[in-house]
């Protein structure tokens, strides 16, 4: 499909982009920046109401993007993401100062990056669209204008990055030398041939640099700790769910498209690292005092699980995948939210500001703990749901050590959310009543509650619409 | 026409990424690993190119792939300075084992 009669195609993402441009111009003109932030939001809406189901698989822009439902999935994902992270920053107080309306333009160019990043079809386009959504996230980590923590966070997200991602360019480079095309599918056609074998499982490594890193998969994972620490909290959230997410849809479509004929090669390799994974960020959960840190090395133990669907490489397990981003994003989201919110009003992140919540604040002592319930996948909540769809993927194909590992991370994994429960409800509060949070904050909390709620009790129901 | 072999540009710029790469993993100065990370893009240019010129049969791809490469590589040095200028405006240092309040 040529690239004028693609555009019919690409409404919501063309809103996005001229809604962040209209972003940066109001910000010139408005004093009041919370404007700007609505404007933000409302243009989300917009695109979302102009998103349609393709009816089949779109080659668009002369097979530049490939919008199937899979790349759809994402795209309500990363809509969704940025909507919630939106609300969240309205309600952040450090961010109240001249450079605001900046921040809410980043996140409507970021929505669009991500919508590239999952319908990027060739070689080309995958690099252009993570890089960009790399690049717009070390603007965001470092936002903080007086911050030397978030300072330090962005270069060394910076520096994380763009090495990874130029591993992951010359591991491009071969491919290309390799079957003479930047075209996915043609590549695996080519890797078929069994000449191909030492270069197929070359490339692949150089693929999980790229991604590995953006997924925080264990062997690079380091950065993710002290981004999550040093980055403005909504950015934190932001970045603990749809990168990543994202990161996966590539790996993904790379892994299916280009090494579906290696799977043998890389699935081991996959279900090692995400071994790794778990264990490194439940274990390393445990001593944390940061919250902000104790979220991030529980979102590295999260990868880990769902890495676990990715490595089994059969239908459920690509689904189990979608099911357990989903879930995890909702479960996230709402978690951060929730320390937004307890940050506000403390002015701190460490744990201490915890302790008594339930007294000083009992609706959100109440979210968070069925958050971290959910994260724990305890049932009838939503982490319950991906878990065992996760674990069900790697049972199907008989990868029992792995399930046993993942169960066994999962105990530990318990220990340390109720940890963060027995301080809100038995320790007593250290300070008075929280006065009331800003609306957008509390819409945010209350819209992830009602998700993590609604997908753990009616998993069929939401499932069967959202994978068809 | 004599040209340079392919292996010989091939070893030529896995040098260069070997380089690179040392040079990310041993630099203090914030700076020094950027041009590091410069080494290791230009690198896979340079694949890029060669394998363009030699074995591809559509060597227009692999010429458009790299002038993209350069346009980011710009756009990430023109970032992780920027970024490089604020941690200096706030801690007054650009070596990365002086830049240590976040840990463990």
């Amino acid at each position: 499909m040529g690239a004028i009669e693609s555009l019919r195609y690409f409404v919501p993402e063309l809103i996005l982009l001229g809604g962040a441009f209209a972003a940066f111009t109001l910000d010139f003109f408005l004093k009041q920046k919370k404007i700007v932030g609505e404007f933000a939001i409302f243009v989300i809406a917009l695109a979302i109401s102009f998103v349609e189901a393709p009816v089949k698989p779109l080659p668009l822009f002369s097979g530049m993007f490939y919008m199937d439902p899979f790349a759809h999935f994402f795209r309500y994902l990363a809509l969704g993401a940025v909507a919630v992270t939106l609300l969240v920053s309205l309600g952040y107080g450090p961010l109240k100062k001249r450079y605001a309306g900046e921040f809410y333009g980043l996140f409507l160019l970021m929505a669009f990056a991500l919508i590239l990043v999952a319908a990027a079809n060739n070689l080309l386009m995958i690099f252009l669209a993570v890089e960009f959504v790399s690049l717009l996230s070390y603007l965001l980590v470092g936002f903080l204008k007086d911050d030397p923590r978030s300072k330090e966070a962005a270069i060394k997200y910076l520096l994380f990055g763009t090495v990874c991602s130029g591993i992951m360019l010359y591991g491009m480079s071969l491919l290309y030398g390799a079957a003479g095309s930047i075209d996915l599918l043609t590549i695996g056609d080519v890797l078929f041939h069994p000449s191909m074998k030492p270069l197929a499982a070359a490339a692949v490594l150089f693929f999980f640099a790229g991604l590995g890193f953006k997924i925080s998969m264990a062997p690079f994972h380091m950065w993710a700790p002290d981004v999550y620490e040093g980055a403005p909290t909504p950015v934190t959230a932001f970045l603990t769910v749809a990168p990543k997410a994202l990161g996966f849809a590539v790996l993904m479509r790379v892994l299916g498209l280009t090494f579906w004929n290696y799977a043998p090669v890389w699935s081991p390799i996959l279900v090692i690292l995400s071994i790794l994974t778990m264990t490194v960020g439940n274990i390393t959960a445990v001593s944390q005092t940061n919250i902000k840190r104790f979220l991030a090395y529980s979102s590295i133990a999260q990868a880990g699980y769902i890495l676990m669907g990715l490595a089994v490489f059969s239908q459920l397990g690509d689904e189990s995948v979608l099911i357990y981003l989903l879930v995890y994003l909702l479960t996230n989201l709402g978690a951060f939210a929730a320390v937004t919110l307890v940050g506000e009003a403390t002015q701190s992140d460490s744990l201490d500001a915890y302790a008594g919540l339930s007294e000083r604040s009992p609706v959100t002592a109440a979210m968070l703990a069925v958050f971290l319930l959910s994260l724990a996948g305890i049932p009838p909540l939503a982490g319950f749901i991906g878990k065992y769809y996760v674990f069900a993927a790697a049972i199907q194909v008989n990868f029992i050590t792995l399930v046993v590992v993942a169960a066994v991370n999962s105990i530990v994994a318990a220990y340390y959310y109720f940890r963060i429960i027995r301080l809100m409800y038995l320790v007593p509060a250290s300070g008075p009543a929280f006065t009331a949070p800003s609306k957008a904050l509390t819409a945010a909390l209350w819209l992830m509650f009602a998700g993590v709620l609604a997908l753990g009790i009616f998993p069929g129901f939401f499932l069967t619409r959202i994978l068809g | 026409m004599i040209g340079i072999p392919l292996t010989h540009i091939l070893i030529f710029s896995l040098l260069l990424f070997a380089i690179g790469i040392y040079g990310a993993l041993v630099r203090r100065n914030i700076i020094g690993i950027l041009i590091s990370i410069e080494l290791i893009l230009n690198a896979a240019n340079i694949n890029l190119i060669a394998f363009s010129k030699y074995t591809s049969p559509s060597p227009e791809m692999g010429q458009i792939f790299a002038i993209f490469v350069i346009a980011i590589a710009a756009t990430s040095a023109a970032v992780g300075l920027a970024i490089v200028l604020a941690l200096y405006r706030v801690r007054k240092t650009v070596y990365t084992d002086e830049v240590n309040l976040l840990k463990w």
